[in-house]
């Protein structure tokens, strides 16, 4: 029998890193708050970020939040909604002096400013050198910020539900229109259920690069909010469009930041040839992490890579010298160190792309508000950071831009999810709410089939590399939405060992798993439908960008067990599409 | 430069220390013989484990580089991540070790209760005080900057508290991490409440319980030099904060 415990707060977050924690410091002093996280919250993923946080602040050289703004649309290959990016260049100077405020230990200028650094696509006067934007703590500036607002979440009492996985979210329908009751959590350490009904919701649950073999990211990420909001018919914008890091530590995917290309590292083929040069003659290796991605897929498959097997490229450091390396970049030196083995300080670092950063996912206004569709909000419910698509990236993301957008829309989603509750009143749940998630439960914690989770999350990850990755065909992508189905069906099959009700992680990865299988779905469905190359999103068959067709979000409906396509307007203000050379 | 294209795999034995607070009275131990390369991490050896062979066997992880601090484990004897020890840093001649943390109650398999360990962090104040509220940033020199450098790096993983032996006999203890916590704020030129810090630190259960074993500084992933830290904190209690 399962037991189930209920709980009524005006404001639940969901999910525990940057932007949920951000939300929570803006609205626990202003309305009764928690927040459900599948972690505790200082292993949340925003802790891996690496190389900055940009902000014109203009603290070494000239910059203005209007160039950020630009460089954001044109970054995104001008599928950024130009409101948003606005917002999100504006606001970020304010948002850095927040951090730095609640304590952030930045790097500092010789007067004692917050130092800054160069990165990708972040350049001065629209395009005409690359500019110190990125405001930095060594590179663990991610690891900073999780801190950071966990010491003032800590500060504040801020309510956790740490380990608590949250299944469902509860929707209500109120004189004909839907709106956000609670959601549905499952307490890892003792197997109960917890019925949580709010006033707000908000959305912060990260991303789910765990589709990929190669990535970045951590093995939690499997964009269980995503696929939870998809399966209550909330729209998802924009999924064909993934990032691909350039600098993936070969074979392994851990991320090396962009920032050794801020501080002067270069990329080189075999032959030692900085190949950036013939591909982005005016910023060279800190063009757009989509661009060099490309370009070093490229090299290799025209025989021009590095290694016994000539299948990745070096990122040489190796002029920087050991005090750079030690005191600006000290993590990324002991990664290559220890899981490669190489030395940054002597030799160049063997790299590849990884899968690191979703552009697309649930559909929200500037004010964080999610959409039921172009128009429509649902009262009540909020995303923020990785998981929403404001849209503030576009078809590619610019490095430092993520842990911006946390901090900025996280803070606007807490704001806004707080004004909310105090003004309206608690609807209340549906009777049976808890239903369906006893009922998954039970189900997959009994799940006897032939079919191992593992063996079929490897295969789906194998094939998601092999067809969805950085460049991408029609058969490729149809090739990986034929093995999706199939891997759907054995998904119905599958069996499990644990039987236990306390700290069940057997059950637990066999669910996320679920959630990957559907998003990876929507991901090759909607690449397949956009004919065009855009951003993170390259056609091998349609080398092009496509204005005339193709300038517009693609918004995904689940429709029984179909996906149903539809497109939504970009919003464009100041920036007209030209096209993108650097 | 590694030669990623040539590989050879072998058979190691994991000997993990499991325990099911449903089904049993006592942890035991239990063999598991696992296919792996040199350059695999303790990591990619307990999921080749839950994954292939035993789905039950319990433990947390997320990153898997060494940076979000939950696999922290014993392993042969001594406290590290399991996402950053290496196979081929382990004599594999003879079997690997692999148990939970101690000083914290046992759960199951590998996973430990953190709420005592977030309770003691908790209760140094970790967090900047500061009665100024500028508009724009503090000034900080770089100098002022480095003095808590080392201990900014710490990501809580537990690994240092729970190699104290101290803390093993007295779970009282504050612990190597929740001191190293107080220290990153005690010497934060921007700080206001060092002395609150210290006064806490000051007590029955603060800083004087340190033996100085160096335990902490051997366990710590990140490199922090934990003992330095306590020593700098205990001197702050005695003669003033030094920024």
């Amino acid at each position: 029998m399962t037991t189930v415990h209920h709980h009524e707060y005006d404001v639940v977050i969901v999910g525990a890193g940057g932007a949920g924690m951000r939300a929570a410091i803006e609205s626990a002093p202003h309305a009764k708050t928690a927040v459900i996280t599948k972690l505790y919250p200082t292993r949340s993923h925003t802790g891996a970020a690496q190389g900055g946080m940009a902000a014109a602040l203009a603290n070494v050289e000239e910059d203005s939040w209007e160039w950020h703004t630009f460089d954001t649309v044109k970054g995104g290959d001008y599928l950024v909604d130009q409101d948003a990016a606005e917002i999100l260049a504006r606001e970020a100077i304010d948002a850095i002096i927040d951090l730095e405020n609640m304590g952030l230990p930045f790097n500092r200028t010789p007067d004692g400013k917050i130092d800054q650094r160069r990165f990708g696509g972040h350049t001065r006067d629209h395009g005409k050198a690359p500019v110190r934007r990125a405001c930095y703590a060594a590179d663990r500036t991610g690891h900073m910020i999780l801190q950071t607002l966990f010491q003032n979440c800590t500060k504040l009492g801020v309510e956790f539900y740490n380990e608590f996985y949250v299944l469902d979210l509860v929707l209500t329908e109120e004189k004909g229109k839907t709106r956000t009751s609670g959601v549905v959590a499952y307490e890892l350490s003792t197997g109960d259920i917890h019925v949580f009904n709010a006033t707000s919701v908000i959305f912060a649950t990260g991303g789910f690069g765990k589709m990929f073999k190669t990535t970045s990211n951590a093995h939690t990420l499997t964009g269980d909010g995503v696929g939870i909001v998809w399966r209550k018919g909330i729209p998802l914008e924009d999924m064909e469009f993934f990032q691909f890091h350039p600098t993936g530590l070969a074979g392994l995917g851990i991320l090396l930041t962009e920032g050794a290309r801020g501080e002067g590292a270069i990329l080189r083929n075999a032959s030692g040839e900085r190949f950036m040069e013939r591909y982005a003659p005016t910023i060279k290796d800190l063009a757009p992490r989509d661009i060099i991605s490309r370009c070093m897929v490229q090299e290799v498959a025209e025989g021009r890579g590095a290694g016994p097997n000539k299948d990745y490229v070096l990122l040489d450091c190796t002029h920087l010298g050991a005090e750079v390396l030690e005191t600006k970049l000290p993590d990324i030196t002991e990664f290559a160190r220890t899981y490669l083995g190489v030395d940054p300080v002597t030799e160049p670092v063997p790299v590849m792309p990884t899968a690191h950063y979703a552009m697309g996912g649930i559909p929200t206004t500037t004010d964080a508000e999610v959409l039921l569709n172009n128009t429509t909000v649902i009262p009540g419910l909020y995303a923020a950071g990785e998981c929403a698509c404001v849209s503030v990236h576009g078809s590619n993301r610019l490095g430092t831009n993520s842990l911006l957008d946390i901090n900025v829309f996280g803070k606007r989603a807490g704001r806004n999810a707080a004004a909310y509750a105090n003004k309206a009143k608690r609807p209340a749940l549906p009777k049976g709410t808890e239903t369906f998630v006893v009922e998954l439960i039970e189900k997959m914690r009994t799940a006897d089939g032939s079919e191992n989770v593992a063996a079929i999350r490897k295969e789906l990850q194998l094939e998601m590399d092999r067809n969805a990755q950085v460049f991408r065909t029609e058969e490729s992508l149809s090739h990986a939405q034929k093995i999706i189905e199939g891997l759907r069906k054995r998904y119905e099959k599958v069996g499990i060992h644990d039987r236990g009700q306390r700290f069940n992680t057997d059950l637990l990865e066999a669910i996320e798993l679920g959630f990957l299988l559907d998003l990876a779905e929507v991901v090759v469905v909607s690449a397949r439908n956009r004919k065009e190359s855009r951003g993170g999103h390259m056609r091998d068959d349609f080398p092009d960008r496509d204005d005339k067709k193709y300038m517009k979000h693609t918004m995904a409906y689940k429709k029984g067990e179909k996906i149903a396509l539809d497109w939504k307007p970009v919003v464009i203000t100041n920036y007209p599409p030209m096209e993108r050379k650097y | 430069m590694p030669e990623l294209g040539v590989v050879q795999s072998f058979t190691v034995t994991f000997i993990v220390r499991r325990f099911n607070p449903e089904t049993d009275q006592e942890p035991y131990w239990q063999d598991f013989d696992v296919d792996m390369y040199s350059t695999d991490r303790v990591l990619d050896g307990l999921h080749k484990i839950k994954w292939e062979q035993d789905g039950s066997l319990s433990f947390r992880r997320s990153c898997a580089h060494g940076i979000c601090g939950s696999d922290a484990m014993r392993i042969n004897g001594r406290n590290r991540l399991a996402c950053k020890t290496l196979i081929k840093d382990l004599d594999i001649s003879k079997p690997v070790y692999v148990e939970a943390i101690k000083g914290l109650p046992l759960e199951k398999d590998l996973i430990v209760d953190m709420e005592p360990f977030f309770a003691a962090y908790r209760e140094v104040q970790p967090f900047l005080q500061s009665t100024s509220t500028p508009d724009k940033e503090n000034i900080q020199s770089p100098e002022q900057r480095a003095r808590f450098d080392d201990t900014t790096k710490c990501i809580l993983c537990a690994a240092c508290t729970t190699s104290c032996p101290v803390f093993w006999t007295d779970g009282q203890y504050f612990g190597p991490a929740a001191i190293v916590a107080a220290h990153r704020f005690i010497f934060d030129s921007r700080d206001e409440a060092a002395q609150v810090r210290l006064d806490i630190l000051n007590s029955k259960e603060g800083v004087w319980r340190c033996r100085t074993t160096f335990n902490c500084t051997e366990a710590c992933p990140r490199g922090i030099e934990i003992t330095k830290a306590i020593s700098e904190v205990k001197q702050a209690t005695i003669s003033g904060v030094r920024r």
